[in-house]
Formats: structure tokens, C-alpha cells, sequence
């Protein structure tokens, strides 16, 4: 009974407890709930990944209506890996951020709080599970709200104007989503994906001539819109303006959340707009998007990483590290544009690389949020020194540094490994020498922090007196973390086989 | 017990040592102890593998079967496994660095405690993690795990180089990862992505794998660019132009010098490079496409040069790492020669130079315990106090150089061979001049020791402190162990032919 319905769970889960956090109040009890509800989404969502990979395709008709009228959700790999990536991160954060809530967020906003940051994650994972298009709007709407409010509490006043510029890019993004979805009904008349992409390539006849709908301007404007508008939601290069002051004056817990879940989620979106969609031939071949891709991702890759370098707040850094990181998806994407090995390749690293950067981005942000706790900056300046007190939480960077760079056995190395190897065989030589080439950046913006961390005595002593390390609640939920990165690099069977799943059937329906 | 077991112990045991050692940090005593018995255990280990290996066995294990694949749905066959495979060359090479990190580990007991050095217990655990990646290199099965253990070298012998903590350690400690990393990760890496790309196998294989490569059978200068990718890629061989970090790491403690880059680290570079000739490219398939006639030129001069830079270095430790890069570019121009007595010649030699430049590092350490001199021009008449010292600095010295009876003479009488075979006489007369060039860089050491007086206008007064009159030899722990590399130098001399059919296999 109750397995038939988990598709809607995972949705209905996180919604209904967003509103019961409000009743609770208590700060006692809205912890504990909020992070067994979490927990419970995160087991929806193993269950539902792992009957996806025994072959089940898995459909569920909302209230019963049929898809053509009602909202359907769908279930591929791909959206099952995404679920599992949201809800598993979110598991961890949420215990992680209790202890450092204390100090980030006045008391009397913790149950809003919780309500914002369940009902944000009720929107990625909506966006991610739900085969109809316009409930994709919806749930991005969600998602995005609970977003600047979330950004809005950290600490730090420069919070307020970041949450600000980010509604104002966000909201233009989707907007021009909207416009897009829009347009795409007004010449299909349907807005269930699956039912869209078949109408999408029929062929009609305008004023004696036979088209098929996918070449008339209405489709090739909100084609456009719906490119933008994710590339905006995506941040990805010339589009990130908002993304590095939100992710860096948001409270930590937000960063780490946001960072590894939001934009993996539009990167979803674009994934499935131009494969399920519109489909490879038309976006690449005929739009020739992928070039488009190839050359922002690059720039992504340098630009950001290039930043990065020169950053005086951790946070910051990684936040530009997550724009080059970005770009290295992108990157990934552009070179599927057929059926052969190198498209399956590239599109399953990209894939990979999105589970991958989702477990390193975040088990980072977590380390910046323990230093958050004790010295209350993650300026470069405040942080001279802190290896000696903060041992176990350096250790974590350092390793997350490592994933970053993409040193062999970590995660960063798997998608790097088949990043490369999707370019070789494409036979783009410099373009795989371009992406190592920038992985050199990030060695020099991971190290400038191991450097102050490592061999700088503190700048401020009485630092050094009282507390030592991070307490337990917020090593353990890091550690899983950064455990995660080593062991699904060393063990990158899993990951690796749901990837390159996901990837055959996006490109089987898209071709 | 199971001889693949064998092969993972040794692996893991510098790891499970430099754990205790790190718990150990309170009590030195136990901690230095520790340290001891780890290296003696290892020596005991790997001495179980060599006669499995003797006999014409490789015992071989897979730690990780799925490590990597190219195909997940037909992943039984295109997969790259994480594991290990011991072979004659790897054997060689593995027992050269536990014994020689045996021999140094006492050594540096003594010169960490007689030099007074800080943080004594972080450098001991990095000092064990490093020897598991070199025995990782030496071991690996294939190009993927050999990848994995030389990264993992490098980042664990960063904090080693770093040491020191100040301003010139730390820009070192820059120079090392950029180059180091740099290389590795641009060039290293796309070599081996393209060799996975083109032969569908990264396995070391008697004989090489890239010749069964279709792609690559119209186009020979592809041969030579994906050589190139692995000879500059491995920045460890100090190949110019990616050799500035070994003179760079010299500011760290000098048994670090010793062991790593005269020893683990730098040979873990030639050794990949002779190792990736030999089981990737196939010498014979070398010889065909003559795809490694400019590295033998590259590397003939950076022998040459290296030489000549020594010589106008001062600095005793500095010089003898220009010796060093020097000496490494004949196992590079060996290995290149892509003929038996090139190959045979260059893994003997990683084992002669191991052992001599050890020598010559252990006493630049006793020096600077004892009388606190770095500069050549210091040493004057430094032969009278220090005489055991300064006559192990002339055996290390003589081997390196090449003369009979040290074990040093036969590796380049390999290599000049080699030379003659290829037919290639002109680097026959550059290794002739090096050798030439080594006397003029090593021989005025023990010269100024030995038969220069002190040129101090203090010597004559009874009073003087800090003159060399009142320097006694290094502590017995800095003592002992250079005796015994340099009696090491003296016994390899006899060794040579056991050491010339270890190697037989690998020169087919």
C-alpha cells in the first residue's frame, strides 16, 4: 500500500512537516522533528533509487487523474540519483546546524527557519520527481522563496543585499522559465514532459507546408527562455553574479545545503529540457547548444577557479570553486551529442560528477561552518593557525581540498577520469588539456588555505584557551560526509552504474 | 602463508607504524623505537617476497577489482583494478628503499635529536606514510595504481619539505607541489586517460600494450608525444626543464634529503619511467617506431647540465642535488636507449646511485649535526676531526662517480654499453664527460677535508670555540648508518652479478 504511493511521500513528507514546524514552535521539539522527517525522505528516496535500478520505471498519477489532465510524477535514474543526493545531504546538514544554528540565527526564528529550509527541500526534490512542466514552476517558485529567506538570516548585514540580488536574478530566471513553459504549451496544448516531447516532434501542416512543431519560432523562443532562465536558476557563467555573495553570507548550514542540492537540481533541469524535451538532435544539431555549452563551461572552469584564488573569505572561495565546478558539468554535457561511447561517457561524468561535487561542496561548506562555530569568520586572516586547535576539522578541508583537485581515490578524481576520457574520445585533445590545466587552479586556491591553516602560528591566542574542536553533533555528520567522497572514490562502482544508466536512457529517448 | 597477503602487509605496515608513532608522541623513546621495528618488520617482509620472485613467480593481488571501469554494462571486461604485482624491477626497488628506510630511520634518530629539531613527531609520521607510497609505486600492477601511489607521495612528503615552517621551507614546499602536482596531474594523467583510451588496458604487460594499438599504428609520432606525456609528466625524475623542485627540497631535514630525494621519491620518478618503457610502450616497440630517440638526447642533457650546475654550487647539500638530477637522467637516458643492457643498466642503477648518494647525503647530515658547516668552502681540513665521516664521503663519492671497486662502476658500464648498441656514440662520450664532470664536483670534498688546513686565522689560539678543533664526529646514530651504506657501496661491487640476473627478465 504505502509503496505504491512513495513517489507522492517524498514530496507530501517535507510539505506537511513545513507548516507543523510552525505550530511546534519550540525550538526543542522543531529539531528533532525536522531532522526525522528529513531522514524519513532520505530512506523514500533509497527505496525509490534502488527499485529504479532493478528496472522498474516508476509512475505515479496524482490523485488519480490521468497524466494528459492530471500532475504525474516520474521516476528515471536520473531523477532517483538526484532524489537520493538531495534528501541525503539534507539528512546530514540538518543535524549538523544544530549546535551552529545557536550562534548564526537568533533563538525565536529557529521553527521559520526550519520551515523555510523543509519547505526549500520539498521544492528541489518536487522539481526533480515531477513529470509535468509547469509543476516544475511551481516547485522552483518553492524552492527559490524558501531560498532568499534562508539566505536572508545569515548573520552578516551583506546577507540581506545578497538574498536581495539573488531574488532579483532568481526571479528573472524563472520567469523566463515560465515564458518558456508557456509558449511550449500554447503550441502543444500539454504539459505532462513525456506527452510534450512526442507532440513536440509531430509534424503539422501551416499554410500548405509541413513542419514539425519543434522548427516553428514559437518553440525556438521558449526554447531560448528555457535555456536562459536555467542558466541563470544554474549560475552558470556570465550568469553567477548572485551565487558567490549568497553562498558565502548565508548562514553555514544554508551554504553547505545550497551549494551541493540547488544548483545540481537546475543542472538536472537543463538535463532534462534539452534531452527528455527537446531531444539531442534538435538542441545540439540544429541549435548547436553544445558549442555554446563547451565554451561557457570552459570559461566557468577558468574564470571561477581563477577568482577563487584571490578570495579573502573561505566561503567565497568555494563559492567561486562551485561556478568552475559548474562549469565542468556543462562541460560534461556538451559532449553528448549522439548515441556513441564518448556521449554516453561524457554525459554519465557529468552525471557522476554532479553526485560527486554535491558530496565535496558540501562536506566543505560543513568544515567552513565548524569554523564558523569557534572563531565566528571564515576570513583567511582569522583562520592563522587553526589546524593546532581545530585538528580533526582541518583534516576534513584538507581532504575535501584533495577531492577538489581531483587527486586519484577521491570522488573529484572519478569525474575528472571520465571527464577526459569523454573528451579523448571525441578526440577534443585541448579541450581535455584545458580541463586539467584548470585543475591546477584549484590547486592553488586549495592551498593557500592549507598554507594559513598549516604553518601559521594563531593570529589571536585567546582563541587557542577554551574550546577546542567543533563538538561531536557537527564532526560526525562532516566526517560521513568527506567519508563519502573517499569511499565512492575508491568504490566508484555505484555512482558510476547509475550514472552511465541515467545517461543511456537520456540519450535513448532524446535520439 | 599466502605470499599476496605478504605484499599487502608491507604496504600497510609504514601506515599502522606512523599510527602508533603518532599516538607515541608523549614517551620519544617508544615512539623512536617504534619507528625502528616498523622498518625492521618491513625489511622482514619483503624479504619473504624476493625468493618467490628469484624463482620467476609475481604474486599479485587486486585490492580494488572496479576501481575504474570504461564500460559499466560490460564491466567484466573493460575494468581498471587497484591492486598490486610484484616483478623483478619493483622487487629491486622495494628492497632498495625499506632497506635504505631501516638504515635512515636510525640515522635519523640521531640527527633530529642532535640537530634539536621541533614537531619531531609529526616528521616521523610522514617519514613512514611516504615509504607506503614508494612500495606503492614499486609494486603497482598497473598505471592506475601507480598513479594513485605517486600522488600520494608527493602530498605525503609536503609536510616532510615544509618542516621548517618558515618563509623559504614554505616557498619550497610551493615549488614542490606545483611542479610535482603540476606535472602529474597535466601531463601524467592525460598520458594515461589517452593510454586507456587507445589500448584499452593500463596492466603492466612483459612487452608493452600500446603496440596492440590500432590508432596508433599510422601515426609513430604519436608514439613520441604520449612518451613525452609520461617522461615529463613524471616530474619526480627531475628531467629539465621540471627539475627546480629537488633543489628547492633540500631545505628540508637532511635525512628527508637522504631518503626521499635521493632515494624514495626521485627513484619512485625514474623508476616509473623505466617501469612504463618497459611494460607500456615494449622496448622492442620503441626500437621500431624509434619514438625515444629524443628523450635519449633530453635526457644526455640534463646530465650534462646538471653537472655543470653542480659545480658551481656551494652549498654542499644543493650540490648534491644537482648530482642527483644529474645521476637520474642516466637512468632516464637507459631506459630510453630502449635495448637490454640500457634497461638493465638503468635498474641497476637506481639500486648503485641509491646506496652512494645515500652515503654522501648521511654525511652532509653529519657535518651539519657535528660542526654546523653547509658550504663546501667550510670544509677545509674538517678530514682530521671527522675522519670516519669524511672517508665514507669518499667511498659514497667514488661509487657515484664510477670507479671500480664500487658498485656504481657497473651500472654505467651497463649504460655505456647500452649507448654502443643503439648505436648512439655521442651520448657514449656524454656519459664519459659527466663522469669526468662528477670527479670535478665530488673530489674536492674529501680534497679540502683531507689535505687543506683550516685557512682561520683562529686556529693557532687555544681558546677557540668555534673553530674546527673542537668539532668531534656526529653522534653514533649519524655514524653508524653511513658506515654501513658506504660498506653497502663497497659490497654491491660483488653483488652485481646477482643483481644483473634479478633483472635478467626484464631486459627481454
Amino acid at each position: 500500500m504505502i509503496a505504491e504511493h512513495l513517489p507522492v511521500l517524498q514530496i507530501l513528507i517535507p510539505l506537511i512537516a513545513a507548516p507543523i514546524c510552525v505550530l511546534l514552535r519550540s525550538r526543542h521539539l522543531v529539531f528533532p522533528f525536522a531532522t526525522l522527517v528529513s531522514w524519513m525522505t532520505c530512506a523514500v528516496s533509497v527505496v525509490l533509487l534502488q527499485r529504479i535500478m532493478m528496472g522498474e520505471s516508476i509512475s505515479y498519477e496524482l490523485g488519480g487523474w490521468p497524466s494528459l489532465w492530471g500532475i504525474e510524477y516520474r521516476l528515471d535514474p536520473l531523477s532517483g540519483f538526484v532524489l537520493l543526493v538531495i534528501s541525503a545531504v539534507a539528512s546530514l546538514v540538518l543535524p549538523f546546524g544544530r549546535e551552529l544554528l545557536l550562534r548564526e540565527v537568533p533563538t525565536e526564528k529557529h521553527y521559520l527557519f526550519y520551515s523555510a529550509f523543509l519547505l526549500c527541500m520539498t521544492g528541489l526534490l518536487g522539481i526533480t520527481i515531477t513529470g509535468d512542466f509547469f509543476n516544475v514552476f511551481v516547485f522552483l517558485e518553492i524552492s527559490s522563496l524558501s531560498a532568499y529567506v534562508l539566505i536572508a538570516m545569515g548573520k552578516d548585514r551583506r546577507a540581506l543585499t545578497a538574498a536581495y540580488r539573488y531574488l532579483i536574478m532568481g526571479t528573472i530566471g524563472s520567469t523566463f522559465i515560465l515564458i518558456g513553459i508557456g509558449l511550449v504549451y500554447m503550441m502543444t496544448g500539454t504539459l505532462n514532459m513525456a506527452e510534450l516531447t512526442e507532440r513536440l516532434h509531430r509534424q503539422v501542416e501551416v499554410q500548405d507546408r509541413i513542419i514539425t512543431v519543434i522548427e516553428s519560432r514559437t518553440v525556438l523562443a521558449a526554447f531560448a527562455f528555457l535555456t536562459v532562465g536555467i542558466s541563470i536558476k544554474l549560475a552558470l557563467f556570465p550568469l553567477h553574479v548572485w551565487l558567490p555573495n549568497a553562498y558565502t553570507y548565508a548562514p553555514s548550514m544554508v551554504s553547505a545545503f545550497l551549494a551541493a542540492t540547488a544548483t545540481k537540481v537546475s543542472f538536472y533541469l537543463l538535463l532534462r529540457v534539452i534531452f527528455t524535451i527537446f531531444g539531442v538532435q534538435f538542441a545540439f544539431h540544429d541549435m548547436s547548444l553544445n558549442q555554446v555549452l563547451m565554451i561557457l563551461g570552459l570559461m566557468a572552469v577558468f574564470v571561477g577557479s581563477a577568482v577563487a584564488v584571490y578570495q579573502e573569505n573561505v566561503k567565497g572561495l568555494l563559492a567561486y570553486s562551485s561556478v568552475a565546478q559548474i562549469g565542468y558539468l556543462v562541460l560534461a554535457v556538451s559532449f553528448a551529442t549522439g548515441n556513441d561511447e564518448g556521449s554516453v561517457l561524457g554525459l554519465s561524468a557529468g552525471i557522476v560528477h554532479l553526485f560527486n561535487h554535491a558530496m565535496i561542496k558540501g562536506s566543505l561548506f560543513l568544515t567552513m561552518g565548524c569554523v564558523m562555530w569557534r572563531v565566528g569568520s571564515t576570513d583567511l586572516k582569522d583562520m592563522k593557525g587553526l589546524a593546532k586547535s581545530m585538528p580533526w576539522t582541518m583534516a576534513a578541508f584538507v581532504i575535501g581540498g584533495l577531492n577538489l583537485i581531483g587527486v586519484p581515490l577521491t570522488s573529484g578524481f572519478i569525474s575528472k577520469w571520465y571527464l577526459i576520457l569523454a573528451a579523448l574520445e571525441k578526440g577534443m585533445i585541448p579541450v581535455a588539456a584545458a580541463a586539467l590545466l584548470s585543475s591546477l587552479i584549484a590547486v592553488m586556491y586549495v592551498w593557500r588555505v592549507v598554507e594559513v591553516v598549516y604553518s601559521s602560528s594563531p593570529a589571536d591566542e585567546t582563541v587557542g584557551s577554551k574550546q577546542q574542536e567543533a563538538p561531536w553533533s557537527m564532526l560526525v555528520p562532516m566526517w560521513i560526509m568527506i567519508g563519502a567522497s573517499l569511499i565512492f572514490g575508491t568504490l566508484s562502482r555505484f555512482p558510476m552504474e547509475v550514472a552511465r544508466r541515467a545517461a543511456e536512457v537520456l540519450l535513448q529517448t532524446g535520439s | 602463508m599466502d605470499l599476496q597477503y605478504v605484499i599487502l602487509i608491507s604496504i600497510g605496515l609504514p601506515v599502522l607504524g606512523s599510527l602508533c608513532i603518532a599516538q607515541l608522541g608523549k614517551w620519544p623513546n617508544v615512539r623512536d623505537s617504534a619507528l625502528v621495528i616498523t622498518a625492521a618488520v618491513l625489511c622482514g617482509t619483503i624479504s619473504i617476497l624476493v625468493p618467490t620472485v628469484i624463482a620467476g613467480n609475481q604474486p599479485e593481488i587486486n585490492v580494488v577489482p572496479w576501481a575504474l571501469s570504461g564500460d559499466a554494462e560490460s564491466g567484466l571486461v573493460a575494468r581498471i583494478p587497484l591492486g598490486f604485482k610484484v616483478e623483478p624491477l619493483g622487487m629491486l626497488f622495494a628492497i632498495v628503499a625499506s632497506v635504505l628506510w631501516l638504515i635512515t630511520s636510525i640515522y635519523a634518530i640521531g640527527y633530529m635529536r642532535g640537530h634539536h629539531e621541533k614537531n619531531q613527531t609529526r616528521f616521523f609520521v610522514f617519514f613512514s606514510l611516504a615509504i607506503t607510497g614508494a612500495l606503492g609505486v614499486a609494486f603497482a600492477r598497473n598505471v592506475f595504481t601507480l598513479f594513485v601511489f605517486y600522488e600520494f607521495l608527493t602530498l605525503s612528503t609536503y609536510p616532510l619539505v615544509t618542516h621548517h615552517g618558515d618563509e623559504k621551507a614554505r616557498r619550497a614546499g610551493r615549488t614542490y607541489l606545483g611542479i610535482l602536482i603540476g606535472t602529474s596531474v597535466l601531463l601524467l594523467l592525460l598520458g594515461i586517460v589517452w593510454t586507456w583510451q587507445l589500448a584499452g588496458t593500463l596492466e603492466f604487460t612483459q612487452g608493452g600494450i600500446l603496440h596492440t594499438a590500432n590508432e596508433l599504428e599510422n601515426k609513430p609520432w604519436l608514439v613520441g608525444v604520449l612518451l613525452a606525456l609520461y617522461c615529463f609528466g613524471t616530474g619526480k625524475a627531475a628531467l629539465m626543464p621540471f627539475h627546480r623542485w629537488l633543489p628547492g627540497a633540500m631545505v628540508a631535514p637532511t635525512p628527508v634529503s637522504a631518503l626521499l630525494h635521493a632515494v624514495a621519491v626521485v627513484k619512485a620518478g625514474v623508476f616509473t619511467v623505466l617501469k612504463v618503457i618497459i611494460y607500456i610502450f615494449g622496448t622492442e616497440f620503441l626500437r621500431e617506431t624509434d619514438a625515444s630517440v629524443w628523450l635519449m638526447y633530453v635526457a644526455g642533457a640534463t646530465l650534462i647540465t646538471a653537472s655543470l650546475i653542480a659545480m658551481s654550487k656551494d652549498n654542499l647539500k644543493e650540490r648534491l642535488a644537482y648530482s642527483t638530477i644529474s645521476q637520474l637522467s642516466y637512468i632516464v637516458l637507459g631506459a630510453s636507449l630502449a635495448n637490454s643492457a640500457g634497461v638493465l643498466g638503468g635498474g641497476m642503477h637506481i639500486a648503485m646511485h641509491a646506496v652512494g648518494k645515500i652515503t654522501l647525503f648521511f654525511c652532509a647530515g653529519a657535518i651539519m649535526v657535528a660542526s654546523h658547516k653547509t658550504k663546501v668552502s667550510q670544509l677545509n681540513g674538517l678530514g682530521k676531526v671527522m675522519p670516519v665521516t669524511m672517508a665514507a664521503f669518499t667511498v659514497g663519492a667514488f661509487s657515484v662517480i664510477g670507479v671500480p671497486p664500487m658498485g656504481g662502476a657497473w651500472s654505467k658500464w651497463f649504460l655505456a654499453l647500452g649507448t654502443l648498441k643503439a648505436g648512439q656514440e655521442p651520448l657514449l662520450a656524454a656519459l664519459m664527460i659527466s663522469s669526468l664532470l662528477n670527479i670535478a664536483y665530488l673530489m674536492p670534498i674529501p680534497v679540502r677535508a683531507f689535505f687543506l688546513k683550516e685557512e682561520s686565522p683562529k686556529i693557532d689560539a687555544d681558546d677557540d670555540s668555534d673553530g674546527i678543533s673542537s668539532v668531534n664526529e656526529a653522534p653514533l646514530l649519524c655514524v653508524v648508518p653511513l658506515c654501513v651504506t658506504a660498506s653497502g657501496c663497497l659490497i654491491l661491487f660483488f653483488l652485481a652479478d646477482a643483481v644483473q640476473q634479478f633483472l635478467e627478465p626484464i631486459g627481454k
